[in-house]
């Protein structure tokens, strides 16, 4: 019995001694708890609730509406529609498989779209949205939202896109696109921003203005669940639609020239000699910029790109073309501007001429006889060019014909103008490596050999030449307050004194105009010449003169070879339309109009055209009394552009 | 099974009454109180049927515990074999007719209710293990034939857990067999033999593991490997917990729980949801309730004049503070998840009666302090 209680009471001691020591081990314990509880609630709170923000809150980033362009008269050239998208977020589905068979069976998925989305997927984070489709219709889009509840990760959304009515702008506009990785590569504000599919400019006014123009992006903030549905919004910011712009184009103009354009391939240069309102710039043929907008497919891209006349091409801007006998003018300016000869000087035409060796030929064959200078220009005789551009020098020429503009970008942003040629001797030194030969300075005298311009430059030429030869600044662009008031005196001093010519202290003063000439009779001189060429029998483009007085204009024709006439085929008076097309001659028209009162100036170039008087100035003839017709509308149309700006 | 007739007593209802520990079950009232809280803000401030469903449980429980309270302790050392042998026929009827809900079979259905008898045989076996040891000699203790029968009873209602499969059961049972046998005496060597036999067979049994079950075991240790698969939960329940900071979201605010980003929460991750509403100050009262807790429980072992009444005692205060250690730790990313519930606080009828019933066994301990039990 004592035995017993004595075992008793040991046990109960050898328990209590066992408890006391887990007493210990469960404080130990405790404390650890303890301790966690106050490094991840007190310690690291913060970083913890960064993070629980950041699972609760997902933000979509908005892509900004871009601002839109609009032609002189306020029509749009370049706006926005609204568009019905579906993107997914890859993070937000659990079976990205199954919903892809979902989404066959109610869109028009190809296995090929399917194929290319996965490869994206695996490419980006799972939390970034991929664009299924940019472009649905309406009834795929109500398809999508009756079936959400069962498409998770698939976002169907409105969104805005570009929306280009005229094809005839493409190339002045140019297009958007999504934004590719040379495009992040290369623009920082397109990283800033960071908008999936949002689309920039690609080329011409788009590509030029974009940053601008794309606008500050928004984005809203969802609070979601695990499963990545969204519960409610917490923030919404719109961003902000990017600038508008108004061009100089006339949509009526541009449109009429497009159309004319249609059957040819080539450019027309429509400009205000006076302040470089490029009213037209049209080149043909032209493209549908909105194929690019949600993906071009490849099948529209390569006929594109195969196609003969390179419709992508702004030829405008990008063509380049010998200036063939247009340059004449410049010729001829040259050589007086420099005293190398007298206007008077008569050279005989024979239809060729011997020089080192070498025979040069006239176009015209049976030669053009006894001339003078502006009998040279108004039927311009190649012979009379090639005796004054040998006793010119191409260097002097050269020095002419990059004043007035050629030989150098005309647009500021355009990376797609190209500057062109203006050949002389230090540029083949460095550029090709050779000599200059005294046969090359003929050529180039009839506008050919390594001479290259676009037809802007062409019109910006002319339209210096038609101004009197004072300097101006080509522009897209509606000017701002400042220069628009300057516009506006001139408009009313034209308006007071509407017969007499601006004096030309008002033309420095209010346009800061530099003067390209030396004594401005020779200007005139060649003005005279051009409206001989167009107005006198015997003229170049006599055919194409428009006989109304309120649309008289003066101009000059060119034909640029594209090969060299063999020795047979002049012998054999080959005709241009016997030739094949690649080797047909381009034909070219610059003038400007009115004669009295000049106020634009044109440039036309028809690839392969044959003869500038036949293929060129037919078109010229038909824009320029488009555009003179607008010309009192527009008038109209400054002084309000001069108000509200 | 228990007829009030077996309860004999010399003292007084009023004697009775008065030898309850209030502490204690204020303690409990209390919890229950901010369990009932914490269920209603998992339905999202909807008074929804898993709120429903654990107050009634909780009401009916409590009452079970304090009825249970009145039993002499001697009938609970009378019965303590024949409830573990029939904990242990329910856990064998589990094996073969039992329900199968998400991949494993814990629970049978007894009609009234879906029983889950590894919950109850964490109770079952501590009581079995203290009246053993009760009446065993200090000095027989560690003898090897004396150790047999308690490994066995250990190890089949632990290895018919583990099948079901249910490996954090299987291990809190596992847990309060060995405490009894600690409290008792046996040698440290004897513990430090199993460990080693336990570890080396550690390998075996893992190749027996499913495959969730190893990825759950894998991803304690480097739970960022995997972040949205295995190591979500404890990536999601650190947030939830660290983002409460010191006074928390607020009642029903919590995101991370309201937002479906903490799994489970109505069971093991009670105390998360609890913590991220609350914050800081909300854990550490929580933690004081069940200090609170435990502590009378282990007062009543002081109390209690029985070895039976002090290895149970002692053994139930200790395994109960090791569910909420496992639980807590397990949430605050300290263990690997291995599914415990929270006492009390935790979804869950069966936890909730086997948790009731020991309290109430312990209760009665408190109540017939001075009676012997043989």
């Amino acid at each position: 019995m004592i035995s017993t209680s004595s075992g008793t009471v040991n046990k109960s001691r050898m328990i209590s001694r066992r408890m006391f020591i887990t007493s210990i081990a469960k404080a130990v314990v405790l404390v650890g708890i303890f301790g966690r509880l106050v490094s991840l609630q007190i310690n690291e709170s913060k970083k913890y609730r960064t993070l629980s923000d950041k699972n609760r809150f997902r933000e979509w980033r908005l892509a900004p509406k871009r601002g839109t362009i609009t032609d002189y008269f306020n029509k749009e050239i370049a706006s926005n529609k609204k568009v019905y998208q579906l993107h997914i977020t890859p993070e937000n589905t659990q079976d990205i498989e199954r919903l892809f068979v979902r989404l066959k069976s109610i869109l028009n998925l190809s296995n090929k779209r399917i194929f290319a989305l996965r490869r994206k997927i695996a490419k980006q984070k799972p939390w970034e949205p991929i664009i299924v489709s940019d472009n649905l219709t309406w009834s795929e889009f109500s398809r999508i939202n009756l079936f959400l509840h069962e498409l998770d990760g698939a976002e169907p959304l409105v969104s805005v896109a570009r929306i280009y009515p005229h094809n005839s702008t493409s190339h002045i506009v140019g297009y958007v696109s999504q934004a590719s990785v040379k495009d992040l590569e290369q623009k920082e504000y397109l990283r800033e921003m960071s908008v999936t599919g949002i689309s920039v400019g690609k080329t011409g006014l788009e590509s030029k203005l974009d940053k601008d123009i794309i606008g500050e992006v928004g984005f809203q903030r969802y609070e979601v669940n695990a499963y990545g549905k969204r519960i409610r919004q917490i923030k919404l910011d719109k961003g902000k639609s990017g600038k508008n712009y108004k061009t100089t184009i006339d949509l009526e103009v541009q449109n009429f020239t497009s159309k004319l354009l249609e059957e040819v391939s080539g450019a027309v240069c429509v400009m205000d000699i006076y302040n470089g309102d490029i009213i037209t710039m049209a080149s043909s043929p032209a493209y549908d910029p909105n194929a690019f907008v949600h993906g071009i497919d490849r099948k529209t891209w390569s006929a594109l790109l195969k196609h003969r006349d390179k419709p992508l091409i702004n030829k405008a801007i990008s063509g380049l073309y010998p200036p063939g006998s247009t340059i004449k003018t410049l010729v001829a300016l040259s050589a007086l501007e420099n005293d190398i000869i007298n206007p008077n000087l008569v050279v005989q035409c024979k239809g060729y001429i011997d020089f080192y060796g070498e025979r040069f030929h006239c176009w015209e064959k049976k030669g053009h006889g006894f001339m003078k200078m502006k009998d040279a220009i108004k039927r311009s005789c190649d012979i009379y060019f090639y005796e004054v551009a040998r006793r010119l020098g191409v260097d002097r020429l050269s020095e002419t014909s990059k004043k007035f503009g050629l030989g150098k970008k005309v647009l500021e942003g355009f990376k797609e103008e190209r500057p062109g040629v203006v050949p002389n001797t230090k540029w083949k030194k460095k550029y090709i490596g050779k000599n200059w030969y005294l046969g090359e300075t003929l050529h180039s005298g009839i506008g050919q050999g390594y001479f290259q311009s676009t037809p802007m430059q062409l019109c910006l030429m002319t339209a210096q030449l038609a101004n009197g030869g004072y300097e101006i600044k080509p522009r897209l662009l509606t000017a701002s307050n400042k220069e628009g008031n300057r516009l506006k005196e001139y408009i009313k001093y034209k308006n007071e004194n509407p017969n007499s010519p601006l004096p030309i202290d008002i033309l420095i003063s209010n346009f800061n105009l530099n003067p390209l000439f030396r004594n401005q009779e020779n200007i005139n001189f060649v003005k005279d010449a051009m409206f001989a060429s167009t107005n006198e029998p015997g003229g170049t483009s006599y055919k194409s003169r428009l006989k109304d007085k309120k649309f008289i204009f003066a101009g000059k024709t060119g034909s640029s070879q594209v090969k060299r006439f063999t020795a047979e085929q002049r012998e054999l008076e080959v005709k241009q339309k016997d030739l094949d097309y690649k080797d047909r001659d381009h034909a070219l028209f610059i003038a400007f109009a009115p004669y009295d009162d000049p106020k634009y100036a044109i440039s036309v170039v028809v690839e392969h055209g044959g003869s500038g008087s036949s293929a060129a100035a037919p078109i010229a003839k038909k824009v320029i009394k488009k555009f003179l017709e607008r010309d009192k509308l527009r008038e109209s149309q400054s002084n309000l552009v001069g108000k509200e700006i | 099974m228990f007829t009030s007739g077996s309860i004999q007593s010399t003292l007084s209802f009023r004697e009775k009454v008065y030898s309850i520990d209030y502490i204690l079950v204020f303690s409990i009232l209390i919890l229950g109180i901010i369990s009932m809280f914490a269920m209603y803000s998992t339905g999202r401030g909807t008074y929804d049927y898993h709120t429903k469903s654990h107050i009634l449980r909780f009401v009916v429980f409590f009452f079970f515990f304090i009825a249970i309270s009145f039993f002499q302790s001697k009938f609970w050392y009378q019965t303590a074999t024949v409830i573990y042998i029939v904990f242990f026929l329910l856990l064998l009827g589990v094996k073969y007719f039992g329900l199968t809900s998400s991949g494993s079979q814990r629970w049978i259905n007894l009609y009234v209710i879906n029983l889950q008898p590894s919950e109850l045989m964490k109770i079952g076996l501590i009581m079995f293990l203290a009246k053993y040891y009760h009446r065993m000699p200090t000095t027989d203790v560690n003898k090897i034939k004396f150790l047999f029968l308690p490994i066995v009873v250990l190890i089949a209602p632990a290895l018919l857990v583990v099948t079901q499969p249910d490996l954090g059961t299987a291990l809190l049972i596992a847990a309060g067999g060995v405490i009894v046998a600690w409290l008792a005496g046996v040698r440290i060597k004897f513990f430090a033999y199993a460990s080693i036999i336990f570890l080396s067979l550690a390998p075996i049994a893992i190749s027996f593991l499913k495959p969730y079950q190893k990825a759950r075991i894998l991803t304690f240790f480097n739970p960022d490997k995997d972040p949205l698969g295995a190591g979500y939960q404890i990536i999601q329940s650190k947030i939830a917990i660290g983002s409460g900071g010191f006074f928390g979201k607020g009642f029903l605010n919590g995101s991370q729980s309201y937002l479906d980003f903490l799994p489970e929460k109505h069971t093991d991750f009670i105390f998360t949801l609890f913590s991220e509403e609350f914050g800081f100050f909300g854990s550490v009262f929580i933690l004081l309730l069940y200090y609170l807790i435990i502590s009378r429980i282990v007062k009543i072992g002081h109390i209690t004049r029985s070895n039976f009444g002090k290895l149970y005692c002692y053994s139930f205060a200790t395994a109960f503070f090791i569910y909420v250690v496992v639980n807590m730790g397990m949430v605050l990313g300290l263990l690997p998840i291995v599914g415990a519930p929270l006492p009390i606080m935790s979804y869950g009828g069966s936890s909730m009666l086997a948790i009731m019933f020991g309290l109430g066994v312990a209760m009665s301990f408190r109540i017939y302090k001075d009676s012997p039990v043989n």
